[in-house]
């Protein structure tokens, strides 16, 4: 084999080397998924929507699909104000969000004061936001009334979860 | 509502499959490999290998395989850890084969080809990979086995102890052979105790994190919270002192540290850990010869070479020492080429767990950064996936994983570099040895196991009886 030829290989080796990382570093580049950070530093209500990242255009035009039901002023998204996972929030669209320690649950509280399976959010028929205690130890507050039945969540009216604290949002 | 407020929201965003792309890249994977293959016939015999065929067609398949049980039953892995693993192991192959090659290597009498075995492992390592994504559904069932796994665990590393079923190879003790076959407990140990730490760790955080007092700015922990710590530390420690396996006990140290501090938050640990592991391996090898031949050998290889005594254990240490780096220094930038370069001088365990120094010497500065990269995208999308897992044993355990890869490569690269003193450790995926490629493979199987499930959406709301359309009927 001539000398030319291995040297042309022995570079070219390194340079298909050097491309499939680089092909994988763009995979990793496309591939941002999981959770999405949004750090907010503007004014709330004054400007609802501040500007999104790309990724984010996927999630309203679902919500209009999925639901169709959602009125005006209903609440769009959970917030957990206080508690271990503050700042989380969870979009709602339509799906029931299950609160509880079960690792199976849509919001994982890492609360002593929980129950595996503490409670659930979940739309009505008209889009209403009802809130139910799944028979938790420590009961469910709304406001300062531990629930018995499912009931209507008003707007930014905390519900109270052993030491966490969520409200519905706009 | 009008309040300035600066919080940190974290929604979901919709994650495609990338099974597509994830094949693109195993297709490129394979190819990869081949071509090696191809360059070291030509290098070698001027003309192309005559196993080149099967080589790329066994690759190839096992690749195949693999890369549709993922799509069958792991839609939405991660696509990167299989091409990237798939990648390492073809290469692997290829240095293995072209080490089986050198007549200098054929000469000596403890060694045998490997390439043929090396395959058949890989072979067996993509069928326990498909085996964990077939019988894992979820990896919140390995939750249940916390304490039976530090048991097992703790079982498997103790077995190359027991007399009659464990082997000494030159100084450690980290092999047991059956049937023929010597196995490495250590690499499948190190799967087994993640999922102990993970379990302990998921429950005990609070403690561990919570219960301590602040002294010097550091958080120390109460007695009876050490008490974890303290026993893995001794562990760690008999290992290193009756199987002569500092990588391992460094191994598994780490790993347990990396992932206190991952559930705790606490910096504290760290640096306990650290000076425990420090004050462990001074001890240690102060008075382990295997160990203090390893350390001279670090220190100065050409130094120890002429003052070390004739036919010691020492002068073989040294020896490989300076071999290694003559080879790594010879690769350059760009390297010899495939097949060019004199890296079969390291004799003893060339194709094993001084494997890299053959990338050094063949593939040059270029080569061998590379190949650290793909190493470390691996570690990076283990880390991502624990990033993303919902539930924090699948966090833990993901983090514990690739903490425990990342040590390995550090160790063995760093090793083999002269970074640290050498330890008998193979480089994930590359070295030649059937426990150790079968164990990663399973590693990278239940690592897309967790990604799976992290990057699933989450499923839509079960549709209510209640809101049914009622038919109507029409006159």
């Amino acid at each position: 084999m001539s000398e030319l030829t291995l040297t042309v290989m022995r570079l070219g080796f390194l340079a298909v080397l050097w491309l499939f990382v680089i092909v994988a570093v763009q995979v990793i580049r496309s591939d941002l998924f999981g959770t999405r950070v949004t750090q907010r530093g503007s004014r709330r209500g004054a400007d609802a929507r501040p500007q999104q990242p790309r990724q984010n255009a996927a999630p309203p035009q679902q919500r209009q699909q999925a639901g169709g039901r959602q009125r005006r002023g209903a609440p769009t998204k959970l917030v957990v104000s206080e508690g271990t996972l503050t700042g989380t929030t969870v979009a709602l669209q339509g799906q029931t969000i299950t609160l509880g320690r079960a690792h199976d649950s849509t919001i994982v509280l890492d609360d002593d004061y929980a129950s595996s399976r503490h409670a659930r959010i979940y739309p009505d028929r008209d889009g209403q936001w009802i809130v139910e205690d799944l028979g938790s130890t420590n009961g469910t507050y709304l406001d300062r009334t531990r629930l018995t039945t499912p009931t209507p969540i008003p707007l930014g009216a905390p519900i109270r979860i052993g030491k966490t604290v969520i409200e519905l949002r706009k | 509502m009008s309040v300035v407020t600066n919080t940190t929201t974290i929604g979901a965003i919709d994650a495609p499959s990338r099974r597509n792309t994830e094949l693109m890249l195993l297709g490129f994977a394979v190819a990869i490999p081949v071509f090696a293959y191809i360059n070291v016939g030509l290098a070698l015999d001027g003309e192309l290998p005559a196993g080149v065929l099967g080589y790329g067609l066994g690759l190839g398949l096992l690749a195949g395989v693999a890369h549709l049980v993922v799509r069958r039953f792991a839609r939405y892995a991660d696509p990167l850890m299989l091409p990237l693993a798939t990648l390492l192991n073809g290469l692997g192959l290829v240095l293995i084969w072209r080490l089986d090659q050198s007549p200098r290597l054929l000469a000596r009498s403890d060694f045998a080809p490997q390439a043929t075995n090396q395959l058949m492992y890989s072979a067996l390592g993509i069928a326990l990979f498909v085996g964990v994504l077939l019988v894992m559904k979820d990896h919140r069932v390995l939750q249940r086995f916390t304490y039976i796994s530090m048991a097992v665990s703790i079982v498997l590393l103790l077995l190359p102890l027991v007399p009659g079923l464990g082997a000494d190879v030159f100084g450690a003790k980290i092999w047991i052979r059956v049937g023929g076959f010597s196995i490495q407990p250590g690499e499948f140990a190190k799967i087994v105790i993640a999922v102990f730490f993970s379990g302990y760790l998921m429950v005990k955080r609070d403690a561990l994190a919570l219960a301590s007092r602040r002294f010097m700015g550091l958080y120390l922990p109460r007695g009876r919270d050490l008490g974890p710590i303290l026993t893995i530390w001794a562990m760690s420690l008999l290992i290193l002192v009756f199987e002569n396996d500092l990588g391992t006990s460094l191994l598994f140290f780490g790993m347990f540290v990396i992932m206190l501090y991952v559930a705790t938050e606490r910096t504290s640990w760290i640096v306990m850990g650290l000076l425990m592991s420090a004050g462990g391996a001074v001890v240690v090898s102060s008075f382990a010869s295997h160990v203090q031949s390893r350390v001279a050998a670090w220190l100065d290889p050409f130094g120890c070479l002429e003052t070390a005594p004739e036919a010691s254990n020492m002068l073989n240490a040294c020896d490989q020492m300076t071999q290694v780096l003559m080879s790594f220094g010879a690769g350059g930038t760009l390297g010899t080429g495939w097949g060019q370069g004199n890296s079969d001088l390291i004799a003893f365990a060339a194709n094993s767990d001084f494997i890299f120094a053959t990338v050094g010497e063949e593939l040059g500065l270029a080569g061998v950064m590379a190949f650290l990269l793909l190493y470390g995208l691996i570690i990076e999308r283990g880390v991502r996936t624990a990033l993303a897992a919902r539930d924090p044993f699948g966090k833990l355990f993901a983090i514990g994983l690739s903490g425990a890869f990342a040590l390995q490569v550090f160790v063995v690269a760093g090793g083999v570099m002269g970074l640290i003193p050498l330890t008998g450790m193979t480089m994930p995926f590359l070295a030649a040895g059937g426990s150790s490629v079968i164990a990663n493979w399973a590693l990278i199987g239940i690592l897309i196991r967790i990604s799976d499930t992290a990057r699933r959406p989450a499923p839509s709301p079960a549709p209510s009886p209640d809101a049914e359309m009622t038919q109507v009927v029409r006159p």
